[in-house]
């Protein structure tokens, strides 16, 4: 989903300007060399055209009159050019205000961003997330919640420790505040300013803007925390082929051995820490504006590895705007957070409403024996072993 | 239940202590993009 997600992205971004026209140069005498209908009309159909002939057109400042001679004050370059100069980014400005978009006047990929952000990008991820509830819910009416099978021992055995649940609820708590407030940026044009008007919105957006910033440090620090924790644990292992060819029981009913995390959970670790640090870097990128550019670089190593080409992208810019490194990071930011957003509602769905005592792992941090042994026999095992081999200070189960 | 209380409380205090140390640092969007000669305060 990610990987069609990002070459549609990518598709809809650069089918304009991926190719440059090899086509024979127009006969443009009528115009003066001006821009012809035809080149506007094919502008307007979006096709992909060599405009070249206009944003190089921006005067000479070495062939320029002597300033005594008339129109010397403008440097060798008439009206026209200078505005094309704007219009192409090459002009040369001052700006009293700071940071590399201040120079930049007219910036067209902005467009491009523009569309895609309140089309495809509002409309596939709402979607994923609807259609990831939808099929939850379903899953409940078909399987129901995965009981607890044997009959319940009364002892309970430490899963987590307060340190573990912590940090799981730093990064839980902020993931939520993240999303909840993620979705008010890029969705409350679209669905909040109709519902509640431009100046309650403007309220909501403020709040959203100041808690995404902020929060955005706490979910950084616990995944930190979660992947010291437990990437020992979350590491490959032989069971976890057995317990992904039985599909983890779901179906079944039936329960495989697992050690302290299945593969199933693994899978969710693997994918909150590789897209909870894409997500985290991008983010940053957009909290220090202009400072972390990613794209251009990373667009650069995809075309010299030919990955680009592999995913039948042609060749993708290298060299980018200020503002366009800043889209690419907005964009990037929300299609992994949707991603990742789609599988916590259903790591949320299964360690609460989906599975008898798996909230308890992460409440009290102590679950039920025989849940252990249901649906973490190897683990369970383990604990017990290790209860075995102690010599003093382990209390036995009441 | 504590561990997540105190989870909670920690994202609280981590986004203010964020919000308090960024703006002191000179990491405002005031800072980092208006020049000298503007006056957004006044």
């Amino acid at each position: 989903m990610l990987r069609a997600l990002l070459i549609t992205m990518l598709t809809v971004l650069f089918t304009s300007s991926a190719t440059a026209q090899e086509a024979a140069e127009p006969d443009r005498s009528a115009t003066g060399g001006a821009q012809t209908l035809e080149d506007i009309l094919a502008r307007q159909r979006g096709e992909t055209i060599d405009d070249s002939f206009r944003s190089d057109d921006v005067g000479n400042p070495d062939s320029a009159a002597a300033i005594t001679n008339q129109l010397g004050t403008l440097g060798g370059a008439s009206d026209p050019e200078l505005w094309r100069a704007l219009r192409y980014g090459s002009a040369d400005i001052t700006a009293s205000n700071k940071g590399p978009a201040a120079t930049v006047l007219v910036q067209d990929g902005g467009m491009r961003w523009l569309t895609f952000r309140e089309g495809p990008l509002v409309t596939y991820g709402g979607y994923l997330l609807l259609g990831t509830l939808a099929l939850l819910v379903l899953f409940y009416f078909i399987r129901g919640r995965i009981m607890i099978h044997g009959e319940k021992t009364g002892r309970t055995v430490e899963r987590f420790k307060w340190i573990e649940r912590f940090g799981h609820w730093l990064l839980a708590g902020s993931f939520i505040l993240l999303g909840l407030t993620g979705l008010i940026s890029l969705m409350g044009r679209k669905f909040l300013i109709p519902a509640f008007g431009h100046e309650a919105f403007a309220f909501i957006a403020v709040g959203s803007k100041w808690v995404h910033n902020n929060v955005s440090w706490a979910f950084m620090l616990a995944l930190v925390m979660i992947f010291v924790m437990w990437v020992v644990h979350n590491l490959p292992h032989p069971t976890d082929l057995k317990w992904l060819a039985k599909g983890g029981g779901i179906f079944t009913k039936t329960h495989v051995p697992a050690k302290k995390f299945n593969a199933g959970q693994k899978l969710i670790f693997w994918a909150v820490i590789v897209l909870g640090t894409s997500i985290s870097v991008s983010g940053l990128a957009l909290l220090f504006p202009f400072e972390i550019n990613m794209f251009a670089a990373t667009f650069a190593k995809m075309n010299s590895l030919g990955i680009s080409g592999a995913l039948g992208l042609g060749e993708l810019p290298t060299v980018l705007a200020p503002h366009e490194e800043m889209q690419f990071a907005q964009l990037w930011h929300a299609i992994v957070s949707f991603v990742l957003m789609a599988i916590i509602l259903a790591h949320i769905y299964i360690g609460s409403v989906g599975m008898e005592g798996a909230f308890d792992a992460m409440d009290s941090g102590d679950v039920e024996e025989q849940w252990a042994h249901e649906h973490h026999s190897i683990w369970m095992e383990e604990v017990k072993a290790k209860e075995g081999a102690a010599p003093k200070g382990a209390s036995p189960a009441e | 239940m504590k561990a997540r209380m105190t989870a909670f409380v920690a994202i609280a205090v981590i986004a203010v202590g964020a919000n308090f140390i960024l703006g002191n640092a000179g990491f405002s969007s005031q800072e980092r993009s208006a020049g000298p000669s503007v006056r957004l305060d006044n």
